[in-house]
């Protein structure tokens, strides 16, 4: 590679570093302040090249129609999110941390079918902006003119936001609101509305970076989710909240992409290194080694302590012997469902996935419930202990018995690493390193084809014999699920589990009393990697195989979504929402084609409903009622 | 509006023929069809289109064996694991007698393994992955459309005329790009012994650099690029390389580029010159297709798709073989399968008893734009049988069963 070659890849990364930013900007002013993680911001992103398209179409022959197109687009998309943020998120702002993340993963479903609903799904290829069609010589090559726009737009909303945040009064209410907003609150400040302008305005950058895109880039039904995880990942190394931070990161992700391109097929010591593979994951190896190095991001500050966090966590309690009796008639109403294999043949097939999705639900609640870590990389644990099981049996052709009992310990294997790592840090920034974690798991094996099978992934993982009729493997599954609840809740009530609770509600008081928090947590990383990892095994087994799609984000998102659709702070709670979401997932996906849209709105009705998850809600009001009920028989009695 | 109210018409209509449907299915023939129709839904529309038309036309003139057939459809999210839940919910609870349908490579290799673990017979309509037939092949499994080795052995003797010296490969960084471009290397060697490959560039699928990448293709100078690339990575892709001039002076031979799928949505956009295999729906002029062309305008106001040719040609392939077959008994089915010959919208092709893999074909062209669109001009059909190892190879890669 020359020199000249080497400067012009390295201007193309700056065009993807503007792209980038643009939208990471949105993402981290929304967190900052509303302390939102919105996961529908790449949607909003989405809408932006849809509607761009559609302007741009009607309206951008002409060069001021194409640019006056590509702010109207923006404007919409901010109009959109303003009122989502008025009718939806307003009402979860109180429920406890992370719920909100529920709401816009709803969002994320629904506006994908909206999408799909008014464009249709075939890719919309834009027409390009009128006056830069071409290209112009640097260096002997052609460059793109419109991409040396990109260039110039992205420090552009830089400079534009540093003066909007620095130099105007709601700049200073901004980011008096990213300290603390309470205290914004208290001293007499509209918070309803700040929080409504800065989503807005949130949104309207992520409709600019989707609407610039529109003379590069189809819009497709993809771009949603291609787009948030890499925008997290700018987010995150950047340091949460900070803007210039946002666009360093946006900068160093997209400068060492344009490298791994540039470079091509290394020859290292007789052996080929092809770079281009690296782009997969180059993103989350940068995030990984940011986040152990600088905890807080590259400019970010130690996240201030958001007041009404774990607040008024009440102390787990053995169960009452009524809900003893109950869960017993249910494990014996579930032992008895193969006896009507004739009427409901199906039911054996789905409680298997259900059982799977409890365990699995069960594993990440120890550690985000009791533990207080947010792991958002959980399928990581789910897919060593599901592809150490697979090539236990396909490589090692060892029997499917052994491999159920040594595939998990890949998972414990990986929980030990990437926990030592991660419980260093703590809040959004542990979150997104296990989620970084996840990501390298994934994309290793979804490219060392002789181990893993690449994209294909392994299959031809069958039971063996004696459990291979479905009567046999759902008690195997349903056993192993029950005796895995069994042990996470035994671990809980232990001496153990008490000091998992106390180092969650206070390190300091809890390091006082002489736990060694750090310690603490790390074992229960490991104890749920444990279980996760004999969810993905028992996977393996029941689908004859595995593949990428089973252990990646979906699956982790998949795993968040349960434990809080349940309620965090319950023991009960994973389980119900583990069975519900795969129950809905499957028998709504059955009745219509908008089924992702009519699933968003379940999940969006049950969080209006349920403020703390189904069982923590049930249980809330159970609470009330015995309370109300017993001061009312007191007063009675009183009176007699 | 109109749209909005027609939409919503046509869904509530969708959920009520789906919950009557359940109602009168005992008297026929239930057949299983698991796709991702969500994830892929611009590909899969024209191919449900494809296979609903077939279903139509075959319960029309009577059914097989004198019941209608009837197709019970499942999403499996593009997911593998998904895909086995569907297959597994339409044998117990629907009880179908053979599943069809698979788009993506490891969801089709999934049901190839589930169908011989379950002892169903499985007809791979769409997945391009060699291993369905060979590596991992099975009897119970066959496959309709031309596999990737096949598409890109059509590809082979043009590029051997061109003797180009210096080549560039670009392809998404999974199975289907590297097995092809794989083959691709391992063919044009064989026929032009000194052929060098350049430059190699694997982009993540749905998230190419397009910028980066084309200017890494342009500074390694090649004589020709051979493309792998599909959907919204090659609408960039070509989109920058036009902007940059990359494809100036250079030949390119790409696969699938000629089906209307990844043709029309680049408009105008569309590459001028590339070597392409595919589907030039409005010029091919042969009875059956034409009658196949008319029938489909006729009942959804629009033109076919590659996609709407492999639907339509699955399920007749179901009914043919039944029809031989006499019943819907797993052995009938497969002895039936092997050497099952029937008619297509691209004239006859056989299921081959070597592999089970059909000598369904495709067009290999020059794209061009006519009328500000991508079109196939100087085509011509390659029969599925003509681009094939021989039968040697093929029994080595087979593993006995």
């Amino acid at each position: 590679m020359t020199l000249s070659g080497l400067l012009v890849q390295l201007l193309n990364g700056l065009v993807d570093a503007s792209s980038l930013f643009l939208v990471a900007s949105g993402l981290s002013l929304i967190f900052g302040v509303t302390r939102i993680m919105n996961f529908a911001h790449g949607s909003f992103y989405m809408l932006g090249v849809y509607v761009a398209y559609t302007f741009v179409s009607h309206m951008g022959e002409s060069v001021g129609g194409f640019w006056v197109a590509i702010i109207l687009s923006s404007l919409v998309v901010a109009l959109l999110g303003a009122l989502i943020e008025i009718v939806i998120l307003r009402r979860v702002y109180r429920a406890p941390e992370l719920f909100q993340l529920l709401a816009t993963f709803s969002l994320v479903l629904i506006l994908q079918d909206l999408a799909l609903f008014i464009w249709g799904p075939e890719d919309l290829f834009g027409p390009r902006a009128p006056g830069l069609t071409g290209s112009i010589e640097i260096l002997g090559r052609n460059f793109p003119q419109y991409n040396l726009v990109m260039i110039v737009i992205g420090p552009a909303v830089l400079g534009i936001l540093w003066l909007l945040l620095n130099k105007t009064r709601w700049g200073v209410l901004i980011r008096a609101a990213t300290q603390d907003r309470e205290m914004v609150s208290t001293l007499g400040v509209n918070q309803a509305w700040l929080f409504t302008s800065v989503f807005a305005l949130g949104c309207f950058l992520a409709g600019l970076g989707g609407a610039l895109q529109e003379p590069r880039i189809p819009a497709n039904l993809a771009l949603d989710l291609e787009s948030i995880g890499t925008a997290f990942v700018v987010v995150v190394v950047g340091g949460m909240g900070s803007i210039p931070g946002a666009f360093l990161a946006a900068l160093l992700i997209a400068e060492v992409k344009a490298l791994c391109i540039a470079l091509g097929t290394l020859h290292i010591f007789g052996i080929d290194f092809p770079m281009s593979k690296m782009t997969l994951v180059a993103e989350f190896l940068i995030m990984a080694i940011i986040l152990v190095i600088r905890p807080w991001g590259l400019l970010g500050k130690p996240q201030a302590a958001a007041r009404n966090d774990h607040s008024a966590e009440p102390p787990l309690r053995p169960s009452l012997p009524i809900f003893k009796w109950c869960t017993a008639a249910l494990v014996l109403a579930l032992l008895l469902v193969p006896v009507f294999e004739e009427t409901f043949p199906y039911a054996q097939i789905i409680l298997v996935e259900i059982f799977i999705a409890v365990l699995f639900a069960a594993s990440l609640h120890f550690v985000m419930g009791p533990g207080g870590m947010h792991s958002f990389g959980h399928a990581a644990y789910f897919g060593l202990g599901a592809y150490g099981a697979a090539i236990l049996v396909v490589t090692w052709k060892l029997p499917m018995e052994l491999a159920l009992v040594a595939g998990p310990l890949l998972a414990v294997l990986g929980a030990l690493v990437f926990g030592w790592f991660s419980v260093r840090l703590s809040g959004v920034y542990l979150a997104m390193l296990t989620f970084a974690f996840a990501q390298i798991v994934w994309s290793i094996v979804y490219q060392w084809d002789d181990v893993t099978g690449g994209s294909n992934g392994i299959f031809g993982v069958w039971p063996s014999d004696w459990l291979s009729s479905t009567t046999a493997l759902y008690y195997l599954t349903l056993s192993i699920m029950l005796a895995g609840i069994l042990i996470l809740r035994r671990i809980l009530f232990a001496p153990f589990g008490l000091a998992i609770r106390a180092a969650r509600d206070s390190d300091l008081r809890a390091d006082a009393i002489g736990v060694d928090v750090k310690r603490v947590q790390w074992v229960a990383f490991v104890v749920a990697g444990l279980f996760g990892g004999i969810a993905g095994a028992i996977y393996v087994f029941s689908k004859g195989g595995i593949s990428p799609e089973a252990i990646g984000v979906g699956r982790s998102i998949d795993g968040l979504v349960m434990v809080l659709l349940g309620g965090v702070q319950t023991l009960f709670g994973p389980i119900v929402g583990a069975s519900i979401f795969t129950w809905l997932h499957d028998s709504v996906a059955r009745e219509t084609d908008y089924w992702k849209a009519v699933l968003g709105m379940i999940i969006l009705l049950i969080v209006l409903l349920f403020p703390a998850g189904i069982v923590g809600t049930l249980s809330h009001l159970w609470h009330w009622v015995k309370h109300h009920i017993l001061l009312q028989t007191k007063k009675e009695e009183a009176s007699k | 509006m109109n749209k909005v109210l027609y939409k919503l018409v046509n869904s509530g209509l969708l959920v009520g023929t789906l919950i009557a449907s359940a109602g009168w299915a005992a008297d026929t023939i239930k057949i299983g069809e698991v796709n991702s129709y969500k994830a892929m839904s611009a590909f899969l529309g024209p191919y449900k289109k494809g296979w609903e038309m077939g279903l139509d036309e075959i319960n029309s003139q009577g059914g097989v064996l004198g019941k209608n057939l009837e197709v019970i459809y499942r999403d499996d999210n593009a997911n593998p694991g998904d895909a086995i839940r569907v297959a597994e919910e339409l044998r117990t609870r629907e009880k179908v007698s053979m599943i069809f349908g698979g788009f993506l490579s490891h969801t089709g290799l999934a049901l190839t393994d589930y169908a011989k673990r379950r002892k169903m017979v499985y007809l791979a309509a769409e997945p391009l992955t060699d291993k369905i037939v060979w590596e991992n092949g099975n009897d119970y499994t066959f496959r309709l459309r031309p596999s990737t080795y096949m598409q890109v052995a059509m590809l082979i003797p043009d590029a051997v005329k061109l003797n180009k010296k210096r080549w560039g490969l670009v392809y998404p960084n999974y199975e289907y790009g590297q097995s092809a471009v794989a083959t691709f290397m391992e063919l044009l060697s064989k026929a032009q012994p000194g052929v060098e490959f350049v430059v190699e560039q694997a982009t993540p699928l749905g998230k190419i650099d397009a910028g980066s990448v084309v200017q890494a293709l342009d500074d390694a100078k090649p004589d020709a690029i051979f493309n792998v690339l599909f959907g919204a990575d090659l609408g960039k892709f070509v989109r920058e390389g036009n902007t940059r001039g990359l494809f100036e002076g250079k030949e390119v031979f790409s696969l699938l580029t000629g089906e209307p799928e990844y043709l029309d949505p680049m408009g105008a956009e569309a590459p001028e010159g590339w070597y392409v295999t595919g589907y030039p729906w409005n010029k091919i002029d042969t009875p059956e297709h034409n009658a196949f062309k008319a029938a489909y305008e006729a009942k959804y106001g629009e033109y076919p798709r590659a996609g709407s040719v492999v639907g339509y040609t699955s399920i007749k392939t179901i009914a043919a073989l039944i029809k031989k077959a006499g019943s819907t008994d797993t052995d009938d089915l497969i002895k039936a399968f092997s050497g099952l010959s029937h008619n297509t919208p691209f004239g006859p092709i056989t299921y081959r008893s070597q592999d089970n893999q059909s000598t369904f074909g495709a067009f290999v062209g020059k794209t061009a734009l006519v009328d500000g669109k991508g079109e196939m001009i100087d085509f011509h059909y390659i029969d599925g049988a003509d681009v094939q190892p021989s039968d040697a190879e093929v029994a080595a890669m087979r593993p006995a069963n």
